[in-house]
């Protein structure tokens, strides 16, 4: 990672890019942080924490009751049982999204998220609009996202305003019965795990 | 503190900006600056809270111009001078340097021990749970109104849920307080819980139906008389 720093830069640097590099050099020779511990951490969130986290923690309940119960009941514990946990994880309560019940989930006041299940959040969810909209006018940021609720849907938001995080278990798509574990994970996406989408049947998500 | 970092019912920001197949980070800086607080043995900050109200104290403007991970950064910098790792001219000298010398190559400092405790820290989490803390006020299904309060500090009662009434929905437990948290005044534990509020008390008659739920700890909550959310208050 660290060879990103070291080529020639044929373009000016963006302020923000050169301020990073200056405070991390400042801070790397004064000893006070260790290079390979900023590559550890960017390559985590990079490749290993991320939504297919999440996917596989909502197939694994789409097809084991058991799971889904104890998923349901306690979160963390079940997030836990497949190895996800830590850092802005610590306590997840995850929330079932049913025909007459519709979840979506926000932090207005920063952007708190589910890490470990969900990775880092995507631009839309820090996003002003977002954080001031969806909590007033949560039907028409929905439609924005192409998801269009009847009026006999309940919907619920979900402002992230202590140190619990939420994910929301998707309904399972019609039209995936024969799928495995693994297949039905990979219909499972981030928007839908933030509760702003649902998961579309196969046919349907080619 | 009443800042622009409360968000919530604002209106004027537009729809909402969507990026297909976007990347973790849109620039390698953008990680190197998410990792800096977690990569070093430097405490930044006594709390997740204290460092959330450095962000929501940067100013406003740039608070809204800024990214994420300019604010982040924004966070660091200000936080490295404040501790005295660094002066501000310092960084602005090697800011210009930089820019004069874009070749400069980065320094290089390899610490194992704090690899290992970078690692520690991503599979490893501080859960809120404090059982020793002060035991929750409320029950699940109790009628609550949160308080009109206005601190100057941190505070994590948005300004669109104060004064409102709800019903309890979930009692979390017993969590560390993160408006004096934030400010070194004790983590002062108390009862944490799942509140629920009608969008119609939230945002009037016009509301779209449905419910808003914000987790709240006991200080922001007193109970109300019975039923509390369904009723209108002005």
């Amino acid at each position: 990672m660290s060879g990103d720093h070291h080529g020639h830069h044929p373009e000016p640097e963006s302020p923000a890019a050169l301020r990073a590099r200056a405070i991390e050099s400042l801070l790397v020779e004064k000893g006070l942080i260790s290079t390979d511990a900023i590559d550890l951490i960017v390559r985590a969130y990079e490749q290993d924490i991320g939504p297919m986290n999440g996917a596989r923690v909502v197939a694994k309940a789409w097809t084991d009751s058991a799971y889904k119960d104890r998923l349901l009941t306690d979160g963390t514990d079940a997030i836990a049982e497949l190895g996800y946990g830590g850092n802005q994880g610590a306590e997840i309560v995850v929330l079932e999204n049913t025909a007459t019940v519709h979840n979506v989930v926000v932090c207005t006041l920063c952007s708190c998220y589910p890490w470990p299940v969900l990775g880092l959040p995507p631009s839309w969810y820090k996003s002003a609009p977002y954080r001031s909209r969806v909590v007033r006018e949560p039907r028409s940021v929905l439609r924005e996202f192409g998801l269009e609720l009847g009026p006999e849907v309940e919907v619920r938001v979900w402002d992230s305003t202590a140190e619990v995080r939420y994910m929301v278990l998707p309904e399972r798509p019609a039209g995936a019965e024969s799928l495995s574990e693994p297949e039905l994970a990979a219909l499972v996406t981030r928007d839908a795990m933030i509760g702003v989408v649902k998961v579309q049947a196969p046919a349907l998500a080619r | 503190m009443n800042g622009v970092h409360d968000m919530g019912g604002m209106h004027g920001f537009g729809p909402i900006p969507r990026e297909e197949n976007e990347p973790v980070f849109h620039q390698p800086w953008e990680g190197r600056a998410y990792a800096l607080n977690a990569s070093g043995n430097v405490r930044w900050f006594e709390s997740t809270s204290g460092f959330r109200f450095a962000q929501e104290s940067l100013p406003p403007a740039f608070y809204l111009n800024a990214g994420y991970y300019e604010r982040w950064l924004g966070v660091v910098e200000r936080r490295m001078v404040e501790l005295g790792l660094a002066t501000q001219d310092e960084i602005e000298a090697r800011i210009q340097q930089l820019r004069a010398h874009p070749e400069t190559p980065m320094p290089v400092h390899h610490d194992p021990a704090l690899v290992e405790r970078a690692a520690t820290r991503l599979r490893r989490g501080r859960g809120p749970h404090r059982p020793d803390g002060a035991p929750p006020c409320f029950q699940m299904g109790d009628a609550v109104i949160t308080k009109n309060i206005h601190p100057a500090g941190h505070t994590r009662l948005p300004r669109y849920a104060r004064g409102k009434p709800g019903v309890i929905h979930r009692v979390h437990g017993i969590h560390d307080f993160a408006d004096t948290d934030a400010h070194g005044l004790g983590r002062n534990p108390q009862g944490a819980y799942s509140v629920r509020f009608e969008a119609a008390v939230l945002w009037g008659p016009d509301a779209e139906p449905g419910a808003v739920y914000l987790d709240l700890w006991d200080a922001y909550l007193e109970p109300a008389a019975s039923g509390g959310s369904t009723e209108l208050r002005g």
